[in-house]
């Protein structure tokens, strides 16, 4: 377990250097780090501290915070399927912060645009929990997922196209895929609060996840308040995913694959599941973000597309899998 | 015949019911033709964020450029830009409609070109020259001497930049500007990275005024490092930068204010 944490930490600095010293004006590595730590005179350091940390910072909050609601959701509804892309929660944010924009809501305060898609994601968890049920079967949970994404992507193109701005109908690509460029540090500083309430509510679940592994019968039987445990991941949740969409656009599978992929690692244990997930959530944003920059630097490539290209593949296995094990 | 009638006369075979649906022969076909030789423009040619002849649009009919209203307008010539409805254009050519092709003007001598153009379209040459001679007088007057020409960029929505070879690069250069998006290395239009843009440290930044509903692709404009470019001397791009017609005139006007501004400094 010391040696996961070592290994995830270790490639979260690595990336986080490396997404700070990648991008369009091509400079010396070590002049770059002068420049974001000691300041000095010129552009450099502009560049430095009002582009690329922003940018890099926002990798590190969202993958991780995606990382750890996707591993809190799947530990409470037992379901290695539940994603927040997936079931709707992101496509709800989406639609909370395009609403928010479009009708000017958003420029009433900081806190108006986060808070406006911590609603939308809000109606998105309730609405799939409602549907599918506390222990929804991963059927009824995916079917949920889908028609609540289609309604909301669907209402996000429309209010979109119903814009009066010229170029809002070309952004339904960005709320679907998401993306962090150009970002600055005023969207790090709207979404921090709420990542971080957030991501403290989903972290504190682990001990009430791993005794729901023994059933709901023995959880409570343990002195888990299960109620009060659904509610915390609600909020939490709805806190991590509005916040994100709201400065990113809706990122899908991050959620999906990094719990898959570190659960044989933390031996199964949904409560070890939460911090590793948010440190692979992170590694694998930072990643994803840094690859749209050297595939294709002149155009703003979505991260949505790579996060799918790994997930929708390892999405088709777990449906395979699961199909399998219900035979 | 007297020249003087020329000019504000049509010709015997000139057309007598010009559609025109593109916003940038809209405004040419309105400084050029004669009364009732036009019977309706573009949408756009009414909303004044594209259009410097707002007022005068309002006077005529609009089209949406559409195969069916423009055909049903029973036009003897329909003008049209070379990237506008293509579909339409098509449709309208193997109907019968004789259709004339405008090219975005991309340099201030398009300006004089397309006006050309349009008065031998139209049958009113005449008309055209005069318009050319104003605009001609009206440009060497901003040849005056320039003592220093200050490092400006063109930056609107998704940091989309004009180099030297477009219409408005060289509203800029006339204006006493040297062109950052020259220096790298964008010689047409092109989306500049908000990096790149810091990186060159221009002294004023001009960029577009945002649409209502806000978007993303505008969001740009208002990050700080851009902000703190701007400063005080904020330029703004205006309906006056959009097409190439005598309008361009007041942009270069506007641009070589915020010149001296700076200068001043």
């Amino acid at each position: 377990m010391k040696r996961l944490f070592a290994i995830l930490a270790a490639m979260m600095v690595l990336l986080f250097l490396g997404s700070l010293v990648i991008g369009p004006a091509k400079t010396g590595i070590g002049e770059n780090l002068v420049a974001l730590l000691a300041g000095g005179d010129g552009p450099l350091p502009l560049i430095m501290r009002e582009i690329r940390l922003p940018r890099a910072l926002l990798a590190v909050m969202i993958g991780g915070g995606l990382g750890l609601a996707g591993a809190a959701m799947q530990g409470y509804l037992r379901n290695p399927l539940a994603d927040p892309g997936l079931i709707g929660v992101s496509s709800s944010a989406a639609l909370g912060a395009v609403l928010a924009i479009q009708t000017g809501f958003a420029a009433m305060g900081s806190l108006a645009l986060p808070g406006a898609a911590l609603v939308g994601a809000l109606a998105g968890v309730l609405l799939v929990m409602l549907l599918a049920g506390p222990r929804g079967s991963s059927l009824t949970l995916i079917l949920a997922g889908i028609a609540i994404s289609a309604l909301a992507a669907a209402l996000t193109s429309l209010v979109l196209n119903l814009s009066p701005n010229p170029f809002a109908s070309n952004e339904i690509i960005f709320w679907m895929m998401g993306s962090l460029a150009d970002r600055s540090m005023t969207h790090v500083s709207i979404a921090l609060p709420f990542i971080l309430t957030g991501g403290a509510m989903l972290a504190s679940l682990g001990r009430g996840l791993d005794a729901l592994t023994l059933g709901e019968d023995a959880a409570e039987a343990m002195g888990i308040n299960l109620h009060r445990l659904r509610l915390t991941l609600i909020l939490g949740t709805a806190a991590v995913v509005g916040a994100s969409t709201a400065v990113a656009g809706a990122i899908g599978f991050v959620g999906l694959v990094i719990p898959h992929i570190l659960r044989g690692f933390v031996g199964g244990r949904p409560g070890a599941l939460l911090w590793a997930s948010a440190m692979g959530g992170a590694v694998m944003l930072l990643a994803a973000d840094i690859a749209v920059r050297m595939v294709l630097p002149d155009r703003d490539l979505k991260l949505g597309v790579l996060t799918a290209l790994v997930g929708a593949p390892l999405f088709l296995h777990l449906i395979y899998r699961t199909r399998r094990a219900g035979q | 015949m007297a020249v003087g009638l020329i000019g504000s006369a049509v010709k015997a075979d000139a057309p007598l019911r010009v559609v025109s649906m593109n916003l940038c022969t809209d405004q040419l076909a309105m400084l050029v033709a004669s009364d009732g030789q036009l019977v309706s423009v573009s949408r756009l040619a009414r909303d004044p964020r594209s259009s410097a002849m707002v007022e005068q649009a309002r006077g005529f009919p609009v089209n949406h450029a559409q195969t069916e209203e423009i055909y049903l307008m029973r036009p003897d010539l329909v003008l049209a830009g070379r990237y506008t409805a293509r579909a339409t254009v098509d449709m309208l050519t193997r109907l019968g409609v004789p259709v004339a092709i405008f090219d975005p003007a991309n340099s201030l001598e398009d300006v004089a070109s397309r006006l050309t153009q349009m008065g031998e379209a139209l049958g009113r040459e005449g008309r055209a020259a005069e318009i050319v001679t104003q605009y001609r007088d009206g440009l060497t007057e901003f040849q005056a001497e320039v003592t220093r020409n200050p490092r400006a960029a063109l930056f609107s929505a998704n940091g989309y930049t004009s180099g030297n070879h477009t219409l408005a690069g060289q509203i800029l250069l006339t204006a006493g500007f040297a062109n950052v998006a020259a220096e790298a290395g964008y010689a047409m239009a092109g989306n500049m990275p908000l990096e790149v843009l810091a990186l060159a440290q221009p002294e004023a930044v001009i960029t577009s005024r945002p649409y209502p509903g806000g978007s993303r692709a505008e969001e740009i404009m208002d990050h700080p490092l851009v902000q703190s470019m701007r400063r005080n001397t904020a330029g703004f791009t205006d309906h006056d930068w959009v097409c190439g017609t005598p309008f361009v005139l007041r942009a270069i006007g506007n641009l070589a204010k915020l010149r001296q501004e700076l200068e001043a400094e």
